[in-house]
C-alpha cells in the first residue's frame, strides 16, 4: 500500500495544526457557526442529531493492521467503544467530543490517516474495487491511479468550494463493477485499447440522492498520462457553471442534463485542449512511483487447493458454507480473498466493537500481510489468505462474530446510519435491517434465495443507495410518522439499473411480511437458478406489485 | 479600503476605488466589466497608464474578459459569499490562460481560512471582510509549506519536484 513520504506527512501535520487553529479561534468566538461549518465538514466533523460525527477517509479502502488499531483506540478512548464501516469506504465516529477532534485527527496522522475532505463541497474520498489488485479479471491495479487522484484532489486550491460534493470511483474489471462507477459524479474505468496502451474511459453526471441518475460516457478512451488535466477540466466547468441557487439542483448530474452530455464534452474537450499539455500532464516517473507502492507481495509458491484445505471443506458444511459464499477466487495459487461480514443479526450493518477491530488488526497479521480492505458493501476483506489456513481463519473470525455466511445475500444489507443518529434521516434504518435480520435468519433459506441486494436509506439523500438496491428500502415521513417505500430491480453492477418504486408505502413492523412477499413472489417465479435480478427483469414490475399489494379490482 | 492586505503585510493607503456605472470615471477606477466591454475604445488610454480596473461578478467568467486582462492593472473578483468557489477558476484562468501579470484582488466575504486557496490561485490582493483579524489573515498566507497540486505560484505539481 502507499507509503507517506516527507511530504505527505508534513502536509498532514501542517493540516492538523490548522485544524486545531481554527477550532480554537471557533471556540473563542472568532468564527462563527455557518463559517466553520465548512472547516469542520472539510475535516470529516457533521453535528448529528445527539453528537458530532467524525467521518475518517480510507482511502480507495485500503487500510492495514496498525491503523485499524489506532482507530480501535479512538473507538475507546473518544467514543462509546465502537466504530461504523460507511458506504464510501470510510469509517465513523458517532460520540467524539467536538473540541476533542484534534487530538483524534493528530492521533490518526501519526499513522498516516486522516479526515480531509471527507464531507464538505468539495473532492470526496475516491473510491474503488475491494478486490483490487487480488482478482484475476482486472486489466490493471486500479489503486496507483486512486492514490494519484487522492494527492491531486487533496487540498486542490481551486476546488475546495465547488457547487456540491464530488464523488469519483474507479473500477478496472471489465465484466463486473463493485465500485458502482455509473452512479458517481465522474466514473472512470480502466481500459485497454487495441494497441494494448491502458487508458480510461470516462462517464460523468451518475449519481444517487433526489435525482437518480446513471451516469454518461464523455470519453471513450483517455490516454493514461491525461488524468489529472482532464479530471481538472471536468470539474473546472462543473466549479464555473453547475448551479449555486438550489443546493438540490447543484450536483454535476444536473449540469450535464441541462447542458446535454454532448455539449458538456464540448467544453471539457475546449478547456482540456488549454491545459493537456502543461506540468499537470503525469510523467512516466510519477506513475512508475506510485505504481511501486502497489507491486504484488512476495506471493509463497503454493499448491492451489490443498489437501488439507478440502478435507476441512469436505469435514464441516459450517465451513464450507462460509467458504462458498464469504470467500472469493485470488489471482494467485494457494491463495483467497476472504471477506469478513459485519452484517451478523443483532448488529447494525458495519458496526464493529474496539475489541473486533483489534481482532482484525490480528487476524489481518497473522493471515493476510497485514493489510485490510473496508468494502462499499460495508464489509471487511483480507485479501491475502493462504487456502490451507482459511479453516483457522474462519475459527477465530467466527469467535469473533466476524463470519456470518451471508455475503451477498439477503440480509448483507447496506444501511445508513438513519434516524438513530443522523439529523438528515425522516426515518430510522438500523430498526428495519434489524427486523429483516431476524425474520430471515435461516441459512439454508438466505443460500437458497441467492445474491440479492438490500439496500435502505433513511431519507432521499440515499447513503444506504436503495435506488441500487434488487430491493431498495426509503424511511419517508409520512405526517410526523415512519413509514418506508420500496423499490424493486436497482442494480449498481456493469448492468447498472435504478430501481422502480413499487407502491405505496408501509409502516416499519409490516416491513419483515412485505420482504417475505416480494421473496416468496421470487421463488414462486424464478426459473432455472435465476437470480432475484433476472427473475425481476424476466417476470416485470406488475408480478411483484400485485404478490404484495394484491390484484387490482 | 480598511482591511486591504497583500500576502505580506497591510495595505494602509491605497488608490483604487470602485466607481459605479453612473459615476464618472477617474484614476485608479474599478469598474464594472459591461462598462468596460461598453467603453472600451475611449477607456483604452487610461488603461494603458496602469490607472484602470475591472471588477468581475462571481457568475462572471476569466473568459468573458479574456485577452482584454493584459490591458488592465487591476481586476478584482467578488466572493459575494465565502462558500461560492468560482473565483478560485476564474483567478486560474486570468493567471494560467490569459497570462495576466496585474494586480488580482479577491472582493466580497474575503475572510481568513479561504486566503490560503486564494493566494494559489493567483490572488496578490485581499479586501478582507471588515470583522476579520488582520495579523490572523496574513499568518494564514504560512499554512501550508507543501501542496500537491500546481497552482500560480509554481506552475509545477509535487510529482515534478518531489
Amino acid at each position: 500500500m502507499y507509503v507517506y513520504d516527507q511530504y505527505d506527512q508534513q502536509l498532514l501535520n501542517e493540516r492538523v495544526a490548522q485544524f486545531r487553529g481554527q477550532m480554537a479561534r471557533y471556540l473563542d468566538g472568532k468564527i462563527p457557526e455557518e463559517e466553520f461549518l465548512p472547516l469542520r465538514l472539510q475535516n470529516g466533523i457533521y453535528v448529528q442529531r445527539y453528537a458530532p460525527m467524525l467521518r475518517v477517509a480510507i482511502p480507495y479502502g485500503l487500510f492495514n493492521a496498525q491503523q485499524m488499531r489506532t482507530l480501535a483506540s479512538i473507538a475507546r478512548d473518544y467514543d462509546k467503544g465502537y466504530a461504523h464501516f460507511s458506504t464510501r469506504q470510510n469509517v465513523q465516529f458517532n460520540w467524539p467530543a467536538l473540541e476533542q477532534c484534534p487530538d483524534i485527527l493528530e492521533r490518526l496522522a501519526a499513522v498516516q490517516m486522516h479526515a480531509v475532505q471527507t464531507s464538505g463541497n468539495c473532492i470526496r474520498n475516491t473510491t474503488t474495487d475491494e478486490f483490487a489488485g487480488v482478482t484475476a479479471d482486472e486489466v490493471v491495479d486500479p489503486r496507483p491511479y486512486c492514490e494519484i487522484i487522492r494527492q491531486w484532489s487533496t487540498f486542490h486550491p481551486e476546488f475546495a468550494y465547488l457547487p456540491r460534493k464530488f464523488k469519483i470511483a474507479v473500477n478496472a474489471v471489465p465484466d463486473a463493477d463493485r465500485a458502482a462507477v455509473q452512479v458517481h459524479d465522474i466514473g472512470i474505468q480502466i481500459v485497454r485499447n487495441e494497441q494494448g496502451d491502458i487508458g480510461y474511459r470516462v462517464m460523468v453526471g451518475g449519481g444517487l440522492g433526489r435525482t437518480p441518475i446513471i451516469g454518461t460516457e464523455i470519453r471513450s478512451f483517455l490516454a493514461e498520462e491525461d488524468l489529472l488535466t482532464y479530471l481538472q477540466a471536468i470539474i473546472r466547468i462543473y466549479n464555473q457553471f453547475g448551479r449555486r441557487d438550489n443546493k438540490y439542483k447543484a450536483r454535476i448530474k444536473i449540469l450535464v442534463k441541462a447542458l446535454g452530455p454532448e455539449r458538456m464534452a464540448e467544453l471539457v474537450e475546449e478547456e482540456w485542449q488549454r491545459i493537456k499539455d502543461g506540468e499537470d500532464k503525469l510523467t512516466t516517473a510519477e506513475l512508475d512511483r506510485v505504481k511501486a507502492h502497489f507491486t504484488a507481495p512476495a506471493y509463497r509458491t503454493l499448491e492451489a487447493n490443498p489437501a488439507s484445505y478440502q478435507q476441512a471443506l469436505a469435514d464441516d458444511a459450517a465451513f464450507a458454507r462460509w467458504v462458498q459464499r464469504n470467500v472469493r477466487e485470488h489471482k494467485q495459487p494457494g491463495y483467497a480473498i476472504v471477506n469478513l461480514s459485519l452484517k451478523q443479526k443483532g448488529n447494525a450493518p458495519g458496526d464493529v466493537t474496539a475489541e473486533q477491530m483489534d481482532a482484525i488488526a490480528d487476524l489481518a497479521e497473522e493471515f493476510s500481510l497485514g493489510e485490510i480492505r473496508s468494502t462499499h458493501q460495508q464489509n471487511l476483506v483480507l485479501a491475502d489468505v493462504e487456502q490451507q489456513r482459511l479453516y483457522e481463519l474462519w475459527q477465530q473470525a467466527k469467535a469473533n462474530g466476524l463470519a456470518t455466511p451471508t455475503l451477498g445475500l439477503l440480509t448483507d444489507m447496506i444501511c445508513c446510519p438513519g434516524g438513530d443518529f443522523c439529523a438528515l434521516a425522516n426515518a430510522k434504518s438500523i430498526p428495519v435491517a434489524e427486523a429483516i435480520q431476524v425474520r430471515f435468519d435461516d441459512l439454508d433459506y438466505l443460500h437458497d434465495l441467492g445474491e440479492i441486494d438490500l439496500n435502505i436509506s433513511g431519507c432521499m439523500n440515499a447513503c444506504g443507495h436503495h435506488h441500487v438496491g434488487n430491493i431498495g428500502v426509503l424511511g419517508v415521513d409520512k405526517k410526523g410518522e415512519e413509514f418506508y417505500q420500496i423499490s424493486l430491480g436497482g442494480s449498481s453492477g456493469n448492468d447498472a439499473s435504478l430501481g422502480k418504486i413499487l407502491g405505496p408505502s408501509f409502516a416499519r413492523d409490516a416491513m419483515p411480511d412485505v420482504i417475505a412477499k416480494i421473496l416468496d413472489c421470487y421463488v414462486a417465479n424464478r426459473i432455472d437458478g435465476e437470480s432475484f435480478l433476472e427473475t425481476y427483469r424476466r417476470a416485470g414490475h406488475t408480478v411483484f406489485k400485485e404478490a404484495v399489494y394484491g390484484k387490482p379490482d | 479600503m480598511a482591511n486591504l492586505i497583500n500576502t505580506e503585510q497591510h495595505i494602509e493607503q491605497d488608490p483604487w476605488h470602485w466607481v459605479d456605472d453612473e459615476q464618472a470615471i477617474d484614476e485608479f477606477a474599478i469598474i464594472s466589466l459591461e462598462r468596460w466591454q461598453a467603453q472600451q475604445t475611449e477607456l483604452k488610454g487610461q488603461a494603458l497608464e496602469h490607472k484602470l480596473g475591472v471588477h468581475l461578478r462571481s457568475d462572471q467568467t476569466a473568459d468573458q474578459l479574456g485577452e482584454d486582462a493584459h490591458l488592465l492593472a487591476l481586476i478584482s473578483i467578488d466572493f459575494p459569499k465565502f462558500t461560492d468557489g468560482r473565483g478560485y477558476t476564474t483567478a486560474r484562468l486570468l493567471r494560467q490562460t490569459y497570462g495576466y501579470q496585474g494586480e488580482l484582488q479577491a472582493s466580497g466575504d474575503v475572510l481568513i481560512d479561504q486566503l490560503f486557496y486564494m493566494k494559489r490561485c493567483g490572488f496578490n490582493r485581499f479586501a478582507l471582510r471588515e470583522d476579520q483579524d488582520i495579523q490572523d489573515a496574513l499568518d494564514a498566507f504560512a499554512t501550508f509549506s507543501v501542496t500537491y497540486q500546481s497552482d500560480v505560484s509554481d506552475p509545477r505539481p509535487l510529482f515534478r519536484r518531489r
